[in-house]
């Protein structure tokens, strides 16, 4: 038993843009072998018995909050569900006094998803509990960076040096931004590709020092050319606000940036295709291409459960890591 | 205690052969309990009751009885994740055998508390349900802090809670050995 433990460098976790290339590899280290877990008769272990974990979604979700709470369950921790309608925030009540609330009950873990950009930060500034970015406004979605590296590194091998095209609403998704962070620190080339009116400018800049690793497109085509991987985003018109639509129409939006047999044919003949759902068929993704061979898209989904797993063990036994992983 | 302990740096307990011995006799232990190794398994404790379960399996194997081998990785399941001490990697568990119906034998380097054992036989049993169970380990230092006991020993050995007990180069039969020291300060 020579592995030592080592710091995870924050109590939370609130985005990737705080986390280093080894921090990352340690969380896809860890899901690697949380994943087998999940292949077992009695997929549960007595790590985090007796923890408390909260979810707190404030912002409709299936999938993330049925993944947490699959997670925290496996790891034997308490998981508690609360979402935004028919909870006290639908009477007023401030998104600070709802967590203070939650947070007086003791829980360990508050997982946390809110319309707010920052709202995770926020939460954990003021309360005593480690808390999990679960997906705030436009800004970050760690977990789902992690779980996508995750997908990408099994099928690729490594991440360093693939061609990684990010198509649709770069300008609100918080997919996007958390997977920018992740990939570039990874050693990723990737590509963002949107309609004009969904690219910010100047968002090379998000990446730092791997700035140089982002390139963006207007057109599908020259994003998808040569990649390994492509990534759908989904369009949602809930982000959008009350502003000019970005886009005339569904077809139209389809025709020049979705996935379909003739587009996908630019990208590497064994290139994965991503989609973090839900899935508008036929705007993003063709039938065709989200149920064919080369999509990774239920997979993504089996292996959130595991990386979000190897997140609240991280952070539900007090933020130490193990430095090195057993051998095989 | 007899043994001046503190006066050296480190004491040795087997060398190479004496660790070969001590599997031999392990191996033997198994065979003369069991008419025969059918029925067996073996199951390492990760890491270092899975090398040494490694090298039972083929002293069994040179006798003729060929023994499927597992490991089993406890770091889930040890009940002091929340000590703040420094963590055991997580590693796989791998039992590529049935568990009904089979004599389980949980190998491990050094018994000591117990606590090890403690996860293992819960980890194990979240796989299935084997016949039975059994403990054979290289070496047995005593000290224990639950009711678990071994069934094949290789040595056992008077230490101190000051001391520490380390099988080194598990992998390399040639280089295997036993050591006992004064425990490093944390």
């Amino acid at each position: 038993m020579s592995a030592t433990g080592r710091a995870f460098a924050s109590r939370h976790l609130l985005g990737i843009e705080g986390l280093g290339a080894d921090e990352l590899v340690l969380l896809l280290d860890l899901g690697e072998r949380f994943l087998e877990l999940g292949e077992r008769p009695i997929k549960k272990v007595p790590t985090l018995r007796g923890r408390t974990v909260i979810n707190l979604f404030l912002e409709a979700s299936t999938r993330t909050r049925t993944s947490f709470e699959i997670a925290a369950k496996r790891l034997s921790a308490d998981a508690v569900n609360v979402s935004g309608s028919g909870s006290s925030t639908s009477k007023g009540e401030s998104l600070l006094d709802t967590a203070r609330n939650l947070v007086a009950m003791r829980p360990d873990v508050v997982v946390l998803r809110h319309q707010a950009s920052g709202a995770a930060e926020f939460v954990a500034r003021h309360v005593d509990a480690a808390v999990v970015n679960a997906g705030d406004g436009t800004h970050e979605h760690p977990t789902q960076a992690l779980l996508d590296a995750s997908t990408i590194r099994h099928h690729k091998g490594s991440i360093a040096g693939l061609e990684i095209a990010i198509v649709g609403d770069i300008e609100h998704s918080r997919v996007a931004r958390s997977n920018l962070y992740a990939l570039t620190r990874l050693g990723a080339n990737v590509r963002l590709c949107a309609p004009f009116t969904m690219m910010p400018q100047g968002i090379e800049s998000l990446a730092g020092d791997h700035r140089r690793q982002v390139s963006t497109h207007a057109r599908l085509e020259s994003a998808l050319e040569g990649a390994d991987v492509v990534m759908m985003l989904r369009i949602q018109r809930e982000r959008m606000g009350d502003g000019p639509a970005r886009f005339p129409t569904n077809r139209e939006y389809s025709r020049h940036f979705g996935l379909s047999p003739r587009t996908v044919a630019f990208a590497k003949p064994d290139a994965i295709l991503m989609h973090p759902g839900p899935i508008n068929r036929g705007v993003e993704m063709d039938p065709t291409i989200a149920d064919g061979p080369r999509s990774v898209v239920l997979e993504q989904v089996t292996r959130g459960v595991a990386i979000r797993m190897a997140v609240l063990y991280v952070l539900g036994t007090g933020g130490a890591v193990p430095s090195e992983f057993g051998s095989a | 205690m007899t043994t001046a302990v503190g006066t050296e740096a480190e004491r040795k307990l087997l060398d190479p052969p004496g660790v070969e011995r001590a599997l031999e006799s392990l191996a033997s232990s198994l065979v003369s309990r069991h008419g025969g190794a059918s029925s067996l398994a073996l199951v390492g404790i990760r890491t270092g009751g899975y090398d040494l379960a490694e090298r039972l399996a083929s002293i069994l194997a040179r006798e003729g009885a060929s023994v499927p081998l597992g490991a089993i990785d406890i770091a889930l399941y040890r009940d002091d994740v929340f000590e703040g001490l420094p963590r055991p990697a997580v590693g796989s568990t791998e039992l590529p055998f049935s568990l009904p119906g089979r004599v389980v034998v949980l190998v491990d380097d050094v018994l000591y508390t117990g606590r090890t054992v403690r996860a293992a036989l819960d980890a194990l049993i979240d796989y299935g349900r084997p016949r039975a169970v059994e403990l054979a380990v290289l070496v047995d230092r005593g000290h224990r802090e639950l009711p678990i006991q071994p069934d094949h020993v290789g040595l056992r050995v008077e230490t101190t809670r000051q001391e520490q007990v380390e099988v080194l180069g598990a992998r390399v039969p040639a280089a295997t050995r036993v050591v006992v020291r004064a425990r490093s300060p944390r």
